[in-house]
């Protein structure tokens, strides 16, 4: 089909709605805004117009955001404890990598868009919400400071049983952080595999390792 | 105590060292804006958008002088501040590039589904960015006012409003997400909160706009474009009623802000 004649399309379909308001019908826009999401937009390179489907955690969320009111209590809780059953834990037993490695996946902020391709290795966007080593003045402040975050909870060592839970929370945090916080604007890194497990391992030592600079 | 008072010490010296750094760069960012404002390369486009605009052109071989962009034909004056909103003869809410779109095809008999199809930068998409920059100049102070008369104009703006908060793609993002908060940042850059009139020159009162880190002038529908990139989202058809209802939700929001554009960015 060419451009005019979604052009037209579009237009019939907002004409004809907004004809209807006229009368005793009200416009029902829910539903003529899905409409319009899923006539205009096309796939690009690696983004597919899968992308545009929502799961019912991000359904209900978008939902809120219009109303302009937080989800009601006992639905958020319904959708954490959903959320919480999706993290998968390491395999291993290990929570930490390099704190080293850390910092690079912190730092990049590639992978996923219609200009990637399918090699790019994914960043973990960090730094464009959170303040983490200090030494990088460029961040953002959409999420809260993550300076200090294991000296702050006082984990000493992160495989020691009293550091356990913060270490858990951390990694699932990482993995889905709706498992918290059902409408959480952070990305699930593990669940949507934007991050690796291997990745996720090093941004843990980022955050609990002693010897990382964010602790010193 | 001692020690903990020197660690205090050193912690208090780190967090404004770093506060200095950053008000330095922010600092820094705003005197090379100075700068290049004697100079905005954006007025190369106005004079390029003027001269397309009273150029005989197309296979009919008009100008555009009698095109319509909702003040009547011809005036030009005022009417960016007024856009989005819904023609008559269209039968469609359309903001200032597809409004263009249909005087060259109009007036001048251009084929809209190839201007349609035309890259970004490219072609006459690049001669809509000049033509845009030019229109949008000369409604330069004034504050916006986008009609909400219109039942169509109504369901825009409420559609709009549903698009702008949606999450999806693989990091869960929405146009909210960035811009559906005050007072904050990416990395170093401020983010307007376009939920609210976000104050005069900033979000929908800033494009189009030059491109200084790529020397490259962006209109709304280009700005659109590059943050459903961003987003993680596939991409917006240009021109489509998605991109048309997000300008009418940003500019009804953004009601009394006035304009700057051609406004310069990073």
């Amino acid at each position: 089909m060419n451009q005019k004649m979604l052009f037209a399309a579009g237009a019939v379909a907002v004409a004809a709605l907004a004809g209807c308001a006229g009368g005793s019908k009200p416009v029902d826009y829910d539903k003529l805004a899905a409409d319009i999401i899923q006539s205009d937009f096309q796939p690009n390179g690696i983004v597919t117009l899968k992308a545009l489907q929502q799961d019912a955690n991000m359904a209900a969320c978008s939902a809120a955001n219009v109303s302009g009111k937080p989800l009601p209590e006992a639905q958020a809780k319904v959708l954490e404890a959903a959320a919480l059953k999706t993290i998968q834990w390491p395999t291993d037993g290990q929570f930490l990598g390099d704190w080293k490695e850390g910092e690079k996946i912190a730092q990049s902020g590639r992978g996923m868009t219609w200009t990637d391709d399918a090699k790019t290795v994914n960043g973990g966007n960090c730094y464009n919400c959170h303040q983490i080593d200090k030494v990088e003045i460029s961040f953002g402040t959409i999420g809260p400071s993550l300076w200090n975050y294991g000296k702050l909870r006082g984990v000493t060592n992160p495989a020691s049983p009293e550091a356990k839970a913060i270490v858990e929370y951390t990694w699932g945090k990482i993995w889905n952080p709706q498992a918290y916080n059902a409408c959480s604007m952070m990305p699930r890194g593990g669940h949507n595999g934007v991050l690796s497990p291997a990745q996720i391992k090093h941004v843990m030592a980022l955050l609990l390792d002693p010897k990382s600079p964010v602790n010193q | 105590m001692k020690t903990s008072h020197g660690l205090v010490g050193i912690l208090l010296g780190m967090t404004v060292a770093g506060a200095q750094a950053q008000d330095a760069a922010a600092a820094g960012i705003a005197k090379f804006r100075e700068m290049l404002a004697d100079g905005n390369p954006a007025e190369l486009f106005e004079m390029k958008g003027e001269e397309l605009w009273k150029q005989k052109r197309g296979p009919k071989k008009t100008s555009l002088e009698q095109c319509d962009l909702g003040l009547g034909p011809g005036v030009v004056e005022g009417a960016f501040v007024q856009l989005p909103k819904y023609f008559a003869d269209t039968k469609r809410v359309q903001d200032l590039e597809t409004r263009l779109v249909t005087c060259m095809e109009t007036l001048q008999g251009f084929n809209a589904a190839e201007i349609v199809k035309t890259p970004l930068l490219m072609g006459e998409k690049a001669n809509i960015a000049a033509l845009a920059t030019w229109i949008g100049g000369l409604s330069k102070d004034m504050p916006f006012k986008l009609s909400q008369a219109h039942d169509s104009e109504k369901t825009m703006y409420e559609v709009g409003k549903r698009l702008f908060f949606v999450r999806g793609g693989s990091h869960d993002f929405s146009c909210a997400s960035c811009h559906g908060q005050d007072d904050t940042r990416i990395r170093l850059q401020d983010l307007p909160n376009l939920t609210k009139n976000p104050g005069d020159g900033v979000g929908f009162a800033a494009w189009p706009a030059y491109r200084i880190s790529n020397s490259q002038m962006w209109t709304m529908q280009h700005r659109l474009n590059d943050c459903y990139r961003q987003q993680r989202f596939p991409e917006p058809k240009w021109g489509s009623d998605a991109t048309i209802a997000l300008s009418v939700y940003m500019g009804v929001n953004a009601s009394g802000a006035k304009s700057i554009v051609p406004a310069l960015k990073r």
